[in-house]
């Protein structure tokens, strides 16, 4: 490639570096100070994607965050990063680069066919054609997908770090441009703490591009005094490679800090990460976001070498790069000089100004006039031709009086770049998010900000402020009074002069009328990286759709990477004039955070892992569970042993044995997940009446009670059992997932209904190891452990609880089972868990004592009948449907009893508690399965209920399943059907929900 | 992120927070003698302010403390954060 298309003077590059790179595979080079799209272009490179839809070739349209086209995948393995703008990837030596759009190859596309057929892919299509049948959608949507590209995920583990900072200012400016700067200026020199947060590699913004004199230094030169001066003040903060992506509630904003991304991978000082999220609280906010081009639109306006005039001028005096040997400026307003002359100073032919207006500014004519370029006034370009290489040649056509014609078509002019200028939308991004409502001013024709909602201001082109000399007075006002506003005044700024041209108004230009060359199928884009067009638009207002949140989802228009910031004020402005109303009235889409892409790496920051992303909360005896090669669970943060394979054995097999040997001879459960509860005071066993639906004042000290928490709905919220430590001191065990929100709702209750109740909670769910010892060996082996209680039946009843020693260690005892077997569970200290569990696996080896876990434990409750909450209740479910009317009081106030007898918890036919057995004993229904009357049904057929448990019970040699069962209580005996996914129907018998010891002799015993 | 000014704590990020929903709905003092309309009114029906709305925040992360917050549901700014017991500032409840 030669570097044919880089000036020999000029811009901000240094000549006397090479940085080598490859795009797409092929060796380049470029400069410090080239970003990947100016060194490319520099180079020749013309093409750089292919479009979404269509797969037109695509070249570079922008020179910042704006640009559509050139997307990017940069990097390899698991430095890799998708989706990257071509315009905002600065150059490192060995930089690989790749086109995300264009499989197989940019220069030959399957998905161009889409381009030949494109009359059948309207707005819409995707919905239309793909979504229906669902089955089809799932056929093609592999190939769409990969024909639409953008980018690939790396599949390696990222080896960088990110970070997040968090930060209070008094000034925060979201802007390093001349407004930004002299804002941070004046807010400094009061005193105030700023943050002045920039996108681009260098503080300037416009500056960086533009040939006007600041007090009679050039722009970068201000720069440099200015930005010196900044960082002279201690309490000052530049972030340059820095973008405000977020403006949250109460001057919230995010910023995302590129630290490491322009030196490559393993370049970097070690101990920087590579991205960094700040989340700033600011006082006083200055948005000096600026403004960005807007493309005209026309024919084929996609054709690579149709540039913004902005990005032509860019290329031209920052990058030097003049990005063809030819070229013409089309425009509605006086910017588009600007291009003209830096295209004619870089050696380019300038063969046409088209300008839509009859009356361009004097001063830009001016200008313009000591150069031969022949100024159509009055005309547009309603066309372009393209070859091999991109733009060939335009259209140049006369208009109506109105613009809103072609009267005369005037020629044909070849040229290989077209610098386009729509005008400018002011930036009101942040603003908008700020929760600003932008409006639109018809004289400047683009939307501006609205009245500030909370404690921001913004200044100069992002505020509809055009000129250099109002950018720079506004920034200073708006640094100096956001300044005063923080506690800081006292700010000043002299605004140097500054010699400009006097611009002319632009006259709003939405749609260039078809020419003499249009109508054969080409398109006129709106969304070049969604490939919307105007046509699209006008497609969706015919088809019915008014608000411009509606147009945008049908359409697609602002749903890139880009998110709209070149098209979307052309298409609402389109849309506007098909249903006849003004761009004010059809209005923005709402901009959403995040201005652009933040990557993942960023957002989760140092929270990774098991430790800091969510923690794991392992029991004491984890480690032990560890060695015996325990399958864990998650249930909540916690791991609980789910069962404990031995060799060669599946789940299915560890948990049969496992659940004969607990009833047949001793099992122990780590049971130290359940939640726990220390509740104090005088008033306690009250406030338990109040919360549980049994009764409490009765429970004496060493008594333990299972009860029923209810949400006010009268729906099962929680459960477990409850013992009484000493009069006024109970501890309350909750679900393993349920603890956190039941120690929230009962210190919500005592806080705000009843701060008269004198009770004291705390969480001792940490504090103490539980362990199990369930079946008929359990007081034997307790004996054998050495216990210094009586364990005996008459000593030692079911539902009490006793302090102890075990094996000498201090210890709650408790007969409580939740597998029906005679069980013992024991508390002890945290730190003695692990002993103690270690103690009873010794005492227990010559009754082959066996671990089980939560499967097991799941299958033994439920050949009990005994109900897990959350699995066989869902938020819909009452004590009533569970059949356990009996742990209803009748006689006192809780919370949800009202709600018991209200009309719907009271009718006959909700969903109950039943027991299913399967009239094939084999065979084990899936969870969740849907039942029906019968085997076959005129559809809808009617969903009498579902399975909520399920498993093969080895105790009873069937399968048994719980399910809650449209008025179920009264259908026992009968049949009901399961209709399973793979289509087959499982006929089961409604039976009692306690499958095992029904008169529960055994846990008693 | 909402800045919420903890009666106890000070003013903390939302992100320590837990909403509470509306602030001042009592419990009835006798749900038994209510009617159906009467207790799902309780239960289900709230004002869905558009504006000035009291509703309750549980300093979760913080002290654990229920307290009641004055918040615009339209610009989200908070007029006033008062302790459970308490009347709104400026009358009313
Ligand atoms: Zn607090």
């Amino acid at each position: 490639m030669s570097t044919a298309r880089r000036l020999q003077r000029g811009g901000l590059i240094d000549r006397s570096r090479r940085i080598r790179f490859s795009f797409n595979g092929k060796d380049y080079f470029g400069h410090p100070g080239d970003t990947l799209a100016s060194a490319l272009l520099a180079q020749g490179v013309r093409i750089f994607g292919r479009s979404f839809k269509y797969h037109r070739p695509r070249g570079i349209v922008g020179a910042g965050a704006e640009e559509p086209n050139a997307l990017v995948q940069v990097g390899e393995g698991g430095f890799s990063t998708p989706n990257l703008k071509a315009t905002q990837v600065e150059l490192y030596e060995g930089l690989t680069a790749r086109t995300v759009n264009g499989w197989p190859n940019l220069a030959f596309d399957i998905g161009a066919i889409n381009n030949r057929l494109s009359r059948l892919l309207p707005a819409g299509f995707y919905y239309k054609t793909f979504m229906w049948p669902r089955s089809a959608w799932m056929r093609y949507e592999r190939h769409i997908r990969r024909a639409a590209g953008l980018g690939h995920a790396p599949s390696l583990p990222d080896p960088d770090h990110y970070d997040k900072r968090h930060a209070h200012f008094d000034v925060f400016i979201a802007g390093g441009g001349p407004t930004g700067l002299t804002a941070a200026l004046g807010a400094a020199r009061a005193g105030a703490r700023v943050l002045l947060v920039d996108e681009q590699t260098q503080l300037g913004g416009s500056l960086l591009f533009s040939p006007v004199l600041i007090g009679g230094r050039t722009g970068i030169e201000w720069i440099a005094e200015l930005e010196a001066e900044l960082r002279s003040f201690p309490e000052v903060t530049i972030l340059s490679r820095s973008t405000v992506t977020g403006y949250y509630d109460h001057n919230f904003l995010v910023v995302n800090q590129r630290r490491t991304d322009h030196v490559g991978p393993g370049q970097a000082e070690p101990r920087l990460t590579r991205e960094r999220l700040w989340r700033v609280r600011a006082k006083q906010v200055v948005i000096a976001t600026g403004a960005i081009e807007r493309p005209l639109v026309f024919d084929a306006n996609d054709t690579p070498g149709v540039m913004l005039g902005s990005a032509v001028s860019t290329y031209i005096r920052r990058y030097a790069v003049s990005p063809g040997r030819s070229g013409a400026v089309f425009t509605n307003n006086d910017s588009g000089y600007q291009s003209a002359l830096d295209m004619a100073s870089a050696g380019m032919e300038v063969r046409a100004i088209v300008d839509v207006r009859k009356r361009p500014g004097a001063d830009v004519l001016a200008a313009v006039s000591t150069y031969d370029i022949p100024i159509y006034q009055g005309y547009a370009v309603p066309s372009v031709q393209s070859g091999l290489q991109g733009l060939k040649r335009i259209e140049i056509a006369k208009l109506s009086p109105c613009g809103e014609d072609i009267v005369s078509h005037k020629g044909l002019v070849d040229c290989q770049v077209l610098a386009i200028s729509g005008g400018w939308s002011p930036a009101v991004h942040l603003h908008s998010q700020s929760g600003g409502r932008p409006r639109y001013d018809a004289l400047k024709a683009c939307f501006v900000p609205g009245r500030p909602v909370q404690a921001e201001r913004s200044a100069g082109a992002c505020a509809g402020s055009f000129t250099l000399t109002a950018c720079l007075r506004e920034g200073a006002d708006a640094g100096i009074s956001a300044a005063a506003q923080s506690g800081w005044p006292g700010g000043y700024v002299d605004i140097p002069a500054v010699e400009e041209s006097v611009q002319a108004p632009l006259q709003p230009f939405w749609e260039v009328p078809a020419g003499a060359l249009s109508g054969n199928g080409v398109k006129k884009f709106l969304d070049f990286q969604n490939d919307t067009t105007a046509s699209d638009i006008r497609l969706a207002a015919r088809e019915g759709y008014r608000s411009i949140e509606h147009v945008k989802r049908y359409t697609a228009l602002g749903f890139g990477t880009d998110q709209g910031k070149l098209g979307n004020i052309n298409g609402l402005a389109i849309l506007a004039k098909t249903l006849g109303k003004s761009p004010g009235e059809v209005g923005t889409t709402t901009f959403r955070p995040n201005y652009t892409p933040v990557t993942f790496g960023t957002v989760a920051g140092r929270t990774l892992g098991e430790q800091l992303f969510d923690p794991v909360r392992k029991t004491a005896i984890h480690a032990w569970h560890v060695r015996r090669g325990a399958s864990f669970e998650n249930v909540g943060q916690w791991k609980r042993p789910w069962f404990y394979p031995r060799d060669g054995e599946d789940m299915h097999a560890a948990v049969n044995r496992e659940c004969l040997a607990t009833r047949n001879g001793v099992g122990v459960l780590d049971a130290s997940t359940l939640g726990k509860i220390d509740i104090r005071g005088p008033d306690a066993a009250r406030f338990l009446n109040l919360l549980y639906t049994n009764n409490w004042d009765n429970l004496q000290p060493g008594r333990c009670r299972y009860g029923f928490m209810l949400g006010e709905d009268g729906m099962v919220m929680d459960d477990g059992v409850t013992t009484c430590l000493a009069p006024g001191h109970f501890l309350m065990t909750t679900t393993t997932g349920g603890a956190a929100a039941v120690l929230t709702w009962m210190e919500r209750w005592l806080q705000t209904e009843w701060p008269d109740l004198k009770v004291y909670l705390t969480s001792v769910t940490d504090q103490w190891s539980v362990m199990s010892v369930a079946g008929p060996c359990a007081r034997t082996v307790l004996q054998r452990v050495g216990c210094d209680l009586d364990l005996g039946g008459d000593a030692f009843p079911f539902m009490s609880m006793q302090v102890g020693q075990v094996a000498g260690i201090p210890a709650r005892i408790s007969r409580i089972s939740f597998s029906g077997e005679l069980a013992f569970e024991i508390s002890v200290e945290a730190n003695q868990g692990l002993a103690l569990w270690e103690t009873i696996m010794v005492a227990g080896r010559d009754y082959d004592i066996t671990p089980y876990g939560t499967e097991s434990m799941h299958v033994l409750r439920a050949e009990k009948g005994y109900v897990i909450v959350g699995q066989d209740t869902d938020g819909s479910v009452t004590p009533m449907d569970l059949g356990m009317d009996w742990i209803v009081s009748k006689k006192k106030d809780f919370i949800g009893k009202r709600s018991l007898s209200r009309s719907d918890t009271e009718r006959p036919n909700r969903k109950q508690l039943v027991g299913l057995k399967t009239q094939d004993p084999s065979r084990v229904l899936p969870e969740g399965a849907q039942l029906v009357n019968s085997r076959q049904e005129a559809q809808p057929v009617p969903m009498i209920g579902h399975v909520s448990s399920s498993y093969f019970s080895a105790n009873l040699g069937r399968s048994i399943a719980l399910a809650l069962v449209k008025g179920g209580l009264s259908r026992m005996g009968g049949t009901i059907y399961a209709h399973l996914m793979d289509g087959s129907v499982v006929p089961a018998t409604i039976c009692e929900p306690v499958f095992f010891d029904p008169e529960n002799q055994r846990g008693k015993s | 992120m909402l800045k919420i000014e903890c009666p106890w704590c000070g003013e903390r990020d939302q992100e320590e927070f837990q909403y509470g929903g509306e602030a001042h709905i009592v419990r009835p003092e006798r749900p038994d003698t209510l009617t159906d309309e009467q207790w799902a009114d309780y239960l289900f029906n709230r004002a869905n302010t558009k504006g000035v709305h009291a509703e309750q925040w549980c300093h979760g992360a913080g002290c654990r403390r229920w307290f009641n917050v004055l918040r615009d549901t339209v610009s989200y700014v908070i007029v006033a954060v008062y302790r459970p017991g308490e009347n709104p500032p400026g009358g009313g409840e």
